[in-house]
């Protein structure tokens, strides 16, 4: 992976007082599809934010977020800009509020193409095209429609269809199958496996479900507390996960209990003061394992060429 | 906590505590409109002792002069004293929209909560008199009542009245609509509580904040209104002084002797600001999701 | 889309039936007869009764009534009772007049208020945004016809810039034109100050939606996602105010029609007030009204268009 198209480095983000994401380091090479997971207010909305630059401006953003080797944090507004829909591109969580509601599907599709030289009705066409792509039956009658004239499903497609358009190195899904019901999850995880194969930019994919990122995922990044706390290949996490909080997670997900359980397992316990993160691990008062050790701040223990954790207790 | 014991803590505990006025006064918009609004309130109780000359006192002679050491904002074209006619104007202007806007949130708020809580075919009913009043321009229904009954100070209260009504209700009965249904109201029903229990107990001290914001942001229309009608010979009658018939005087006198229309407008632009910023300053802090709309 | 409109206009005309039945109820509950009050103490019996006869009140009680909407129904709005004119006629003299002068108060004020509004939205939060928040409101307290007196007496007495009473000459355009300048100025203020602060706040509220963070995630420049994506969502709201705000704009016409002598409904009216020339103070207010629910519905059949989910909810 010697020019990886997405490369993070140190990256902390702060809104005021709250620490959102405390010195993330990640990176996503061509064709590749990178998964992040956590539990919702670990800091991956702030973080998906953040990779295409729309941080409110209240925030903060320290470090280095390299996109094809250009540094999005260093950039004036404009620059970014000159980025987005362009070089990277999102699909949002909630399709429904994601597009306008007083434009039709095709105004917009049309106007997301902004940058390409192309006339109206290419644009058009295109967008057409796209949209067969991603399974809309009739992409012409789609075109004319407002969104909320469209089912959920259909709405999804559209976003994917959208942010394909123009091709762009880094793909970033916040949340891509949240907003739907089981049936048409299944058909957007099926629809994103089959676009990964013709897309040859990297995926970023944030979601709290582990079912979309074993899918899905080359690789993976577990969040805890604004940071990677195990990172590591998707075999790696699901069959040999090291970070007390990562084996939680995998012996919460319902897909990995075997048996009937009466009680759903939880992990005991709430997220940390993010205004106040504790100085050690964030997860010790959560964990298990935690020893007085953990009240200093944990090492980056390397497990393999593509597996880390952030604990003390971990061995390689 | 269950939810239940959450919903049933009436909202309007927040809204009437000491926080809200400490907001109200440390948002200069609202306290600059309190300090005004409390100016012309001690000035209209005050004015027989503030007031430097007999209001109504004639004195021919000395017609239609400019600012001086004796009048200082002048005379009019009786030789009347213009500064204590204004002072007296602010007098009737006050105790007029005050007692207007009073009556008529009252009677909005019996009709409204009758809309809101009583049976359909009422609420049905008194929905159409209130969006048919509301349809004629409030101008031409005040002065069809006044063509009516003839022009002065009772009628013109009657107008404000009338007209007013249909907002005040409305806005009553949408409240009582919504918490009808809250949980806290629900729950008091359910354990079997009388129809005036809730209505004077939960729904009256909830709907309450909302209509003193409005009445509050009313009372300045209501200024304009009267001053207007006056100055147009409908409303307050002469001799009694009024903003709006002595700018009536000065638009007479305005080649003359332009002091008094200028003298004139000084009160009433500051109270209708004066009382639209305490208005503002009383929604931000109070109910800040409260619209209000051009009348 | 049709569905919705007759829904509306039948509304409209339910409401305009009522408010024609109080009105006459209304002249019902006068203590003694109209034609004293018109004719005042002073008139001859015989004056009287030929008036009676005129207005038709020797008829019975359904008979009047029926005449009364009959005649209404035909446009036929009974007559002046001193001149004998018919009071449509009347009516639709001077009508022009007061139309084309709340047309310019609203044209002017509708362009420096959005434009107020969106600079507002531009510069949020600082001090440029607090002083026009402070101007908007201290130009909505302002009465207008105490502004039109202070013009008059600055723009066409002082300066002798601009006519001080009258409408201009029929025909002559000129004339015309600087005759509505200050009246239209004195009704506009108070509506740069409200449209300024609708349009901010809506704004505010459109530009926080997630469909406008996914333009900016494509990259769309800020003029145009304020122009094509905010704008057309947040004038709705604008449009909903400009209509009922139509009976506030006649509230200021009548009284700065007086003080600038202007022919037009609110002179007309307020001369037969005084008088207590009932047929013209009736018909004008049932004219007006008819007008007022017109551009109401008119103004909810365009929010319907401009807005899908709203003719929708109305279609099925």
């Amino acid at each position: 992976m010697s020019d990886p198209v997405l490369q993070v480095r140190d990256l902390s983000v702060r809104y005021g007082p709250v620490q959102a994401v405390r010195g993330v380091s990640l990176s996503a090479a061509r064709g590749e599809v990178v998964g992040i997971v956590g539990e919702s207010g670990c800091g991956k909305s702030t973080l998906a934010s953040a990779l295409i630059g729309l941080n409110p401006p209240s925030a903060r953003a320290t470090g280095q977020i390299a996109i094809e080797g250009r540094d999005l944090v260093a950039m004036t507004e404009a620059e970014r800009r000159a980025l987005r829909g362009d070089r990277v591109a999102m699909v949002f969580q909630d399709p429904m509020t994601a597009f306008n509601p007083v434009l039709t599907l095709g105004a917009q599709l049309v106007d997301f193409q902004h940058r390409a030289p192309l006339t109206k009705a290419e644009k058009r066409a295109r967008a057409a095209a796209m949209l067969a792509r991603v399974g809309l039956p009739d992409p012409e009658l789609a075109l004319t429609r407002y969104v909320h004239e469209l089912s959920g499903g259909m709405r999804q497609r559209a976003a994917i269809a959208a942010a394909l358009m123009m091709q762009p190195a880094l793909l970033i899904a916040d949340e891509p199958t949240t907003a739907l019901d089981v049936t048409m999850e299944a058909q957007i995880l099926h629809l994103l496996r089959e676009l990964r194969r013709d897309h040859d930019g990297a995926i970023v994919i944030i979601t709290h479900h582990l079912g979309v990122v074993g899918e899905l995922c080359d690789r993976v990044y577990v969040m805890y507390a604004g940071q990677v706390v195990e990172e590591g290949t998707v075999d790696e996490i699901y069959h040999d996960p090291r970070h007390p909080y990562t084996a939680a997670l995998i012996s919460c997900d319902p897909a990995h209990i075997a048996d009937r359980a009466e009680v759903l397992p939880t992990i005991p316990g709430r997220l940390p003061d993010l205004t106040d993160p504790p100085a050690g691990c964030a997860f010790a008062a959560r964990c298990t394992l935690a020893t007085q050790r953990c009240a200093e701040p944990p090492p980056r223990v390397v497990l393999s060429a593509t597996h880390a954790a952030l604990c003390h207790e971990v061995r390689p | 906590m269950s939810s239940v014991a959450d919903a049933a803590v009436p909202p309007v505990a927040r809204a009437a505590s000491a926080g809200a006025l400490w907001r109200l006064m440390s948002d200069p918009m609202g306290a600059g409109g309190a300090v005004i609004v409390v100016s012309f309130v001690l000035l209209a109780l005050f004015a027989p002792w503030v007031a430097p000359y007999d209001p109504l006192k004639l004195d021919v002679l000395n017609k239609l002069q400019g600012p001086s050491l004796a009048h200082l904002a002048g005379t009019d074209q009786l030789g009347r004293d213009t500064l204590s006619r204004l002072i007296w104007g602010s007098r009737t202007a006050l105790g007029i929209s005050l007692t207007a806007t009073g009556v008529a949130g009252a009677i909005g708020l019996v009709l409204g909560l009758i809309a809101g809580y009583g049976p359909r075919w009422l609420d049905g009913a008194l929905v159409l008199v209130f969006d048919s009043l509301s349809s004629l321009p409030m101008i031409l229904f005040a002065l069809a009542v006044i063509t009516v009954l003839g022009p002065g100070t009772t009628t013109l209260i009657l107008v404000i009245v009338l007209v007013s009504i249909p907002g005040y209700a409305r806005l009553i009965r949408a409240q009582t609509l919504t918490l009808k249904t809250a949980d806290f109201v629900q729950a008091e029903r359910s354990m079997g509580a009388s129809v005036p229990r809730i209505l004077g107990r939960h729904l009256l001290p909830n709907v309450v904040g909302p209509l003193v914001i409005v009445l509050s942001m009313d009372v300045p229309v209501v200024i304009m209104l009267e001053a207007g009608l006056s100055y147009l010979n409908l409303g307050v009658r002469p001799p009694t002084p009024s903003w709006g018939n002595i700018l009536y005087d000065g638009y007479n006198s305005l080649r003359q002797q332009p002091t008094l229309v200028i003298a004139a407008g000084v009160p009433l632009v500051l109270s209708t600001i004066g009382f639209t910023f305490l208005g503002e300053g009383l929604r931000d802090a109070l109910d800040p999701r409260l619209q209000v709309r051009p009348r | 889309m049709l569905t919705y409109a007759i829904k509306r206009i039948a509304l409209a005309v339910v409401i305009l039936f009522t408010v024609m039945l109080a009105m006459f109820a209304m002249v019902f509950l006068v203590p003694g007869d109209p034609a004293s009050l018109a004719l005042g103490p002073r008139a001859t019996p015989a004056l009287k009764a030929e008036l009676i006869q005129r207005m038709g009140l020797d008829q019975p009680v359904p008979v009047q009534v029926w005449n009364f909407f009959s005649n209404a129904a035909h446009g036929n709005f009974g007559y002046d009772v001193w001149s004998k004119r018919p009071v449509l006629d009347q009516i639709l003299e001077v009508f022009p007049n007061t139309l084309f002068l709340g047309a310019v108060a609203l044209g002017w004020a509708l362009v420096l208020g959005v434009a107020l509004g969106c600079l507002a939205v531009v510069w949020r939060g600082t001090f440029i945004d607090t002083v026009l928040g402070i101007l908007s409101v201290s130009m909505i307290a302002v009465p207008s016809f105490v502004i039109a007196l202070y013009s008059l007496l600055i723009f066409a007495v002082w300066l002798n810039w601009l006519p001080a009473v009258g409408a201009g000459t029929p025909g002559d355009w000129g004339s015309q034109i600087r005759a509505v300048i200050l009246p239209a100025f004195a009704i506009g203020v108070t509506w740069v100050g409200y449209l300024a602060r609708l349009v901010r706040a809506s704004m505010l509220e459109v530009m926080g939606a997630p469909h406008i963070r996914t333009a900016r995630a494509f990259g769309l420049s800020e003029t145009r996602i304020v122009t094509h994506y905010a704008l057309r969502l947040a004038i709705i709201p604008t449009i909903a105010i400009l209509a009922v705000g139509f009976g506030a704009i006649l509230s200021s016409a009548v009284f700065v029609e007086t003080v600038f002598s202007r022919p037009g409904i609110g002179t007309l009216v307020t001369a037969a007030v005084s008088k207590r020339n009932y047929p013209v103070v009736m018909g004008t207010t049932l004219f007006m009204t008819a007008f007022y629910l017109f551009v109401v519905t008119a103004a909810d059949l365009l929010i319907a268009r401009l807005d899908p989910r709203v003719r929708d909810v109305f279609r099925g």
